[in-house]
């Protein structure tokens, strides 16, 4: 086989290249400290083969902080690149790679990860289980995110970035007008990581459905499970879309074959079509859980049960039902005719029904209530107004014939930012102040907290407001320059200011993940915000059976209930006993590493090498299907020394 | 509150800073198509700043008055929800979407024809080829076809029929009306009139590549009289367009203005498909990186010419 490996190795570009040396340096530093402080043995036994809800859910937050990194540089160059018209420190081609990385990094392995990880970390403790249904499952899902997540990534060393957009619309995306491998790496990287993702729903909703804690019922479930079952419901029924559409895609541009091209009978208009189809539900499902938690630390801060519970339910329901039958607003101006607009148009201003419903209910969650401020809180305050801005604007691009002047202008990017940072990356914000006593027994830093919220919020606000501004004066996205006689000059500066805010904001998170880590009080009530859910019903960080017993059941908020009722609060040793958990298992790992193998080969159009590696899948899959390891049992005075050790015989 | 104050000040920021430029293109229109959308956005602008004021001042309201002070520290709030209060939130948005949707609907089938005004008026039909990167217009009627650059009559209404050579494209003049997609095997239409004479900007919406940025063209609206004077000029100085030279200039490149006494539609429209061998070349299109596989043409079976390039 004839290799070029200048081609291969992407050359010539100083940024690229720093990025190249970074990498090596960082990851060259990370097995050395391994290595130096003997932490393998570590690192396999308690992270990597592990089969832990709580475990998994960590990773995928650390995945999701450095995609967040990843994304975030992206767009900074973005921001520098168009803070001035006509500069020149990224040209066209590396404008497009960068843009079409930051929305798929920032969607897929950014928000997605985040959620899921939250997700999997809570909702488990939440429903009084011990883990999810399918733990090994679970596992298999992170690794094949992260494998996913980690083939997409290097695409912007070894071979060439994909650079069609994060919508990758055809023909554009096919090899008629990116003859390279970059947009491979899209269509195999996402199939990898969407696996997982389909994976995930299953398990979550089985998990949601089947494991709840004796008196459960759906109508007692907190917000959040309840946001994140219809999630996971949307996942199970849009992502077999994305699956099909990005196979499609696979065998367009790897075997020729004419589903999207403009030769050869195919039909480029399907791509949006199928992209959407998943695209638009793909919307819903992080934002989704997001309104969940919003839902969870607005009622603990408001000291009041979440207002209306049964209206909350039906919106999301009602959002969940519509998300399907919307797809069609992302490309009005196909001309796809006046029936098609107008049908579309009114399916998608009724979402804002129950949105609007959804807002209400929060702010009469808080109306008579006692609202304390804390960082947590102050996140899923600023999530109102913004999103709200971002809501109403979104209704303005659902009515076709205004969307005939707003669409692919910075008008419409503005709009989705202002639904997705607030929607999604606040919630995460909010959740990681919020359940992060109760993943490390720690609580993150309070004022450093607040300044990461206040100059993220501004940093946003200054970034995302000028742009809707600069689209009404006709400014398009993905243009990686401007005239100066445009007079788009001023605004885009602000939004570039606004950038280094918000920049600044994340930095603080960062480094509040190190002092807090460092110096945080380790001695913390295991309930600190004196909250509602049963999650706060056991130990922090939980101890790897989650409840010894698991509680049961008499009322919406279980845990505020028993606190107010002193019912089950006392662990009665008497009735302990000994707890079946499942074993570690190397296969999920493994079937990240054969999966991202596979991927690479394939994305480098080397089939026989694809072929001989993808055998490794069916290995994977038959030592699974004879494997009769039937987990362990935690013996007694385990559980009570640990039951004892946390409850400090209180 | 401060959050509420602050949040708004941010609001105003922009407004301020856009007080010293021009105006927004968006609010400016300069004919019958553009007008009525811009009602429709002022429309709904309206709407949606009421409803942003109710969720605005409920906001800074609730968050001031409710929030936990020393003197309310024992105070135990118990409250589950009120169905009077949650139909008033269901029924008033309900309201504002149908107060929104009537008038979309509306404009949606008025864009689709003629504008009022102008029915009596027999429309210019142009045909628009969209190309990386660049933008040919053929008037089929006049036998001409100009490129980058499109003149159009004032006061009279032009039929554009779109399509494309290969990427999908998104045609835009924002001053006088909205966009729509130019795609590869199909035509779509748009209406546009531009009330008098005067220079707009059009534009490619669309990403399509490396070259998407500069993929901009004029439209130049004159008296009828101007139009039909240049009309003739072209006529007579204009060189004739050949098939070879077509196939150079739907090549992926930037081009000036170009001006031709025939069109590109005498052996071509990309709108009924056609053969894509005929201009289709990937190897044009190759950028950094690994450079992948393409496939034989001779194995597509579209018919047709076959061009080796």
């Amino acid at each position: 086989m004839h290799i070029k490996w200048d081609d291969i190795v992407i050359t010539g570009d100083p940024l690229i290249l720093s990025a190249q040396i970074g990498i090596t340096l960082t990851m060259l530093a990370i097995v050395v400290g391994v290595t130096y402080f003997k932490k393998w043995q570590y690192l396999w036994d308690e992270w990597i083969t592990t089969v832990d809800h709580k475990k998994i859910g960590i990773m995928y937050i650390i995945v999701a902080v450095l995609m967040f990194f990843r994304g975030g540089v992206d767009g900074l160059m973005m921001k520098y690149q168009t803070a001035a018209p006509e500069m020149d420190f990224l040209d066209a081609q590396h404008y497009n790679e960068v843009f079409t990385t930051h929305g798929v990094i920032m969607i897929l392995f950014m928000a997605m990860p985040a959620l899921i990880g939250l997700m999997n970390v809570v909702i488990p403790l939440q429903i009084g289980a011990r883990d999810v249904a399918f733990p090994q499952l679970n596992a298999l899902s992170f690794w094949l995110t992260f494998s996913g997540a980690m083939l997409f990534n290097i695409s912007f060393v070894i071979g060439g970035s994909p650079d069609a957009g994060w919508t990758s619309y055809f023909p554009l995306a096919g090899k008629e007008f990116t003859p390279g491998v970059g947009n491979n790496f899209y269509a195999i990287a996402l199939q990898i990581a969407g696996i997982g993702t389909l994976m995930t729903g299953i398990n979550f909703i089985v998990t949601i459905l089947k494991m709840r804690t004796k008196g459960m019922t759906l109508m007692k479930m907190p917000m959040f499970t309840w946001t994140s079952l219809i999630t996971n419901i949307i996942i199970v029924f849009a992502f077999p879309i994305l699956t099909v559409a990005l196979a499609l895609m696979t065998f367009d541009r790897l075997f020729g074959t004419h589903f999207f091209t403009i030769s050869g009978g195919g039909n480029a208009m399907l791509w949006n079509n199928l992209f959407w189809l998943w695209g638009h539900p793909e919307v819903y499902i992080v934002i989704l859980p997001a309104f969940g938690m919003f839902s969870e630390i607005i009622a603990t801060f408001s000291r009041k049960r979440l207002f209306g519970y049964n209206s909350m339910i039906i919106s999301i329901v009602g959002i969940a039902i519509l998300s399907m039958v919307v797809w069609v607003h992302h490309f009005y101006t196909m001309g796809s005719g006046p029936v098609v607009n107008s049908v579309f148009s009114i399916t998608t201003m009724l979402i804002a029904i129950p949105t609007g419903v959804k807002i209400f209910n929060w702010l009469f969650t808080m109306r008579k209530g006692r609202i304390q401020f804390t960082t947590a809180m102050l996140w899923s305050l600023a999530f109102i107004p913004t999103f709200t801005i971002g809501g109403v604007t979104g209704v303005m691009l659902a009515m076709a014939a205004a969307d005939y002047q707003y669409h692919n202008t910075l008008f419409l990017v503005a709009h989705f930012h202002y639904v997705l940072i607030p929607g999604v990356v606040y919630a995460v914000f909010a959740g990681f102040y919020y359940w992060w006593p109760k993943m490390f027994g720690y609580a993150l830093n309070e004022r450093l907290g607040k300044w990461h919220f206040w100059l993220f919020n501004i940093g946003f606000n200054v970034t995302f407001m000028p742009m809707f501004f600069l689209g009404l004066k006709g400014a398009v996205r993905r243009s990686y320059t401007f005239s100066a006689e445009s007079g788009f000059a001023p605004l885009f500066m602000l939004s570039a200011i606004g950038s280094l805010i918000l920049a600044a904001g994340f930095a603080v998170l960062v480094y509040n993940i190190y002092y807090s880590t460092r110096y945080a009080d380790r001695k913390i009530s295991t309930d600190p915000w004196d909250a509602r859910t049963l999650e706060w019903h056991t130990a922090s960080p939980v101890q790897p059976y989650n409840f010894a017993i698991t509680p049961e059941v008499k009322a919406l908020d279980a845990f505020w209930y028993m606190k107010k009722n002193n019912e089950g609060l006392v662990l009665k040793e008497e009735e302990l006993e000994e707890i079946h958990m499942p074993s570690n298992s190397w296969l999920p790992i493994y079937m990240c590493v054969v999966f991202g193998v596979v991927g690479f080969f394939l994305v480098f159009e080397w089939f026989i090498p694809a072929a001989i590696c993808s055998l490794g899948i069916f290995v994977g899959l038959i030592i699974r299907s004879f494997d009769y390891d039937e987990g362990y049992h935690i013996k007694l005075d385990v559980i009570k020394k640990t039951e004892r050790a946390w409850r400090g015989e209180k | 509150m401060k959050k509420g104050v602050l949040v708004s000040l941010l609001a105003i920021v922009p407004l301020f800073i856009l007080s010293g430029c021009e105006s927004m293109v968006v609010f400016d229109p300069q004919g019958p198509v553009a007008r009525s959308i811009t009602d429709l956005i002022n429309w709904s602008i309206v709407l949606m700043a009421f409803v942003c004021l109710v969720v605005f001042v409920l906001f800074g309201y609730i968050v001031w008055k409710y929030r936990a002070t020393k003197e309310n520290a024992d105070y135990e709030p118990d409250e589950h929800g009120s169905t009077k209060l949650e139909i008033v939130w269901t029924v008033i948005p309900f309201l504002i979407i149908i107060a929104l949707t009537i008038p979309t609907v509306k404009t949606i089938y008025a864009l689709e024809d003629i504008p009022e005004d102008y029915k009596d008026h027999e429309p210019i039909v142009i045909n628009v080829t969209s190309a990386d990167w660049k933008w040919i217009f053929s008037y089929p009627e006049e036998g001409i076809e100009t490129v980058n650059y499109v003149n159009i009559p004032a006061g009279v209404p032009v039929e554009f029929k779109l399509t494309s050579a290969g990427t999908m494209q998104s045609f835009w003049i924002p001053a006088l009306a909205g966009q729509k997609y130019t795609m590869y095997g199909a035509e779509t239409d748009l209406y546009v009139v531009a009330d008098k004479p005067g220079n707009y900007e059009g534009q490619n919406t669309s990403f399509n590549g490396k070259g998407y940025a500069e993929m901009k063209f004029d439209v130049e609206a004159k008296t009828l009289e101007d139009y039909d004077e240049w009309v003739d000029e072209v006529k007579e100085d204009a060189p004739k367009l050949t098939e070879e030279k077509y196939k150079e200039i739907i090549k992926p490149t930037h081009l000036g203005r170009m001006t031709f006494s025939n069109t590109h539609l005498e052996w071509i429209d990309h709108g009924k498909g056609g053969d894509s061998n005929y201009y289709l070349n990937p190897e044009l299109y190759r950028v950094h990186g690994y450079p992948g596989r393409t496939f034989d043409k001779n194995q597509e079976s579209d018919g047709g010419e076959k061009d080796a390039h």
